[in-house]
């Protein structure tokens, strides 16, 4: 746990989570939340849940994130808001 | 009584926890799409699991698992050494699980889809309007 | 809409800021939580189970139950979106296209006709703009069978690294998503068919309940990893790690299987003809 580093990754992931519910391309968006998802896995490696971490890595930002291009190339990319 | 420093070094992961909580809230209250109300209810599954996570660190401890040497030798094992594994093991499944659940919400979006032709809230809800008077 | 989502969102915000003081302090080692059941665990799981990571002996071995639960979970969302998006009828595609794989040439060939299959000069495309990249298909070729061994590594090796069932399965179903990605999906249809994947998600999660009836069936508790020392020949303790170890493997094969099956689902919409 060393805090001067986690505060700089919670921020990277505040900042990550306004603009992936924020932007208006949704696989912009998509992306966006696999950036959050790989920031969030780096916080919980720094907090010492290596096995959390591991799981974030390969589910949040790995297989989430094709799931969401594969749902948004199948619908619309257009978002209103 | 302890500085303000020390107080903001002891509870900021809790106020990232309940920022990104509320990130994820208004996301599904406000946000018109369904892609992004999606987004929004991953990033609050997300805030929960940091929050356990949080909950399970120690000062000076290391990962949850335990330093051996070679077959035989053996040493006693001190809770106060080791990060509490408890909740990683409920939150690893949860992880696993909201992957699962968020199969099935975007094939829900998918199939909605299909049968009204776009992912917005309001142009969905006029459609079934529409067609109940219609 | 946005006003109340707002103001919903500040209220919930406001009362969580307050009772946030009343929390234990960040890195407490005193903290209730950490001082009433997990100390067992870190304390006796080596001389239990002789597994070093305490994560995968709570999770398979003091917790088995809620693990076996969570997988079925998995199994069931497989299940639920087969069964949302799944179309069955298999309509002709108005045109095929096929590309000359010497000249880069595209063939545009109307409904009714086709290529012969199977002659080698020639792949079926999805659409005009597919591009024809032999970098990026001759590097997932190469990189796909690694990443299937370090998944195999990540389940196996569980014991003593960080890693196990979950982690292990999700990359390998990863991996032959890679593949559907780089390819296409007819392709990876025929190495991995949809019949197969749901067998797999289901013989995933029978191999974690059998091994749980077997230890009934041994005379010992449902998931009493003791129990199956007779069988395995070995001491009561690594008879728990093996048990660990085979639930674990039950475990990575079904939730490997039910990533590709629904990453089949949602890539083509239910007709598993055109991927992503």
């Amino acid at each position: 746990m060393i805090w001067p580093l986690d505060i700089i990754i919670v921020s990277m992931v505040i900042i990550c989570g306004i603009a992936a519910i924020s932007i208006k391309d949704l696989l912009g968006a998509a992306i966006l939340f696999g950036a959050y998802s790989f920031m969030m896995c780096l916080l919980w490696s720094v907090m010492g849940a290596v096995d959390v971490a591991f799981t974030e890595a390969s589910v949040g930002a790995g297989v989430s994130t094709v799931f969401f291009v594969a749902a948004v190339f199948r619908t619309s990319r257009r978002s209103k808001d | 009584m302890e500085s303000i420093g020390d107080l903001i070094i002891a509870k900021y992961n809790y106020w990232a926890v309940i920022t990104l909580l509320l990130i994820g809230l208004y996301a599904m209250i406000a946000k018109k799409n369904l892609v992004k109300k999606i987004i929004g209810m991953n990033i609050f599954q997300t805030a929960i699991i940091l929050f356990y996570v949080s909950i399970g660190s120690k000062k000076g401890a290391t990962i949850p698992i335990i330093l051996h040497g070679p077959a035989g030798s053996s040493h006693a094992v001190h809770a106060a050494d080791y990060i509490n594994p408890l909740p990683h093991v409920l939150m690893l499944t949860a992880i696993v699980v909201s992957v699962a659940t968020l199969g099935v919400a975007l094939a829900l979006a998918m199939k909605i889809y299909s049968q009204y032709g776009t992912l917005e809230e309001d142009e969905i809800l006029e459609k079934i309007m529409e067609s109940e008077t219609g | 809409m946005r006003t109340l989502g707002l103001i919903a969102a500040f209220c919930l915000g406001g009362l969580l800021f307050f009772i946030s003081f009343d929390f234990p302090s960040w890195g407490d080692a005193l903290s209730p939580a950490s001082r009433h059941v997990s100390p067992y665990y870190i304390e006796h799981s080596l001389e239990d189970t002789s597994v070093p990571n305490i994560v995968t002996a709570v999770l398979a071995d003091y917790r088995g139950f809620d693990t076996l639960f969570e997988t079925a979970v998995i199994f069931s969302a497989g299940l639920a979106c087969f069964f949302l998006v799944r179309v069955s009828e298999r309509q002709v595609p108005a045109a095929r296209f096929y590309r000359h794989l010497a000249t880069g040439i595209t063939f545009r060939i109307e409904k009714g006709g086709r290529l012969p299959e199977g002659t080698g000069e020639f792949e079926r495309i999805d659409s005009l703009w597919v591009p024809y990249d032999v970098i990026i298909g001759m590097t997932c070729r190469l990189v796909v069978p690694f990443i299937q061994l370090f998944a195999l590594y990540v389940i196996a090796h569980g014991h003593h690294s960080p890693g196990g069932g979950f982690q292990g399965g999700v990359i390998f179903g990863a991996a032959i998503i890679l593949f559907a990605i780089s390819t296409n999906l007819r392709r990876t249809l025929k190495r991995m068919s949809e019949r197969s994947s749901a067998l797999l998600s289901s013989l995933g999660v029978l191999i974690y309940a059998g091994t749980g009836l077997l230890c009934l069936f041994m005379g010992a508790g449902f998931l009493n990893y003791r129990a199956l020392a007779a069988i395995l020949g070995v001491d009561q303790v690594a008879a728990r790690s093996d048990g660990i170890l085979i639930v674990e493997s039950g475990v990575g094969i079904a939730v490997a299987a039910v990533m590709v099956w629904i990453y089949y689902n949602l890539s083509s919409a239910g007709k598993q003809d055109e991927g992503l």
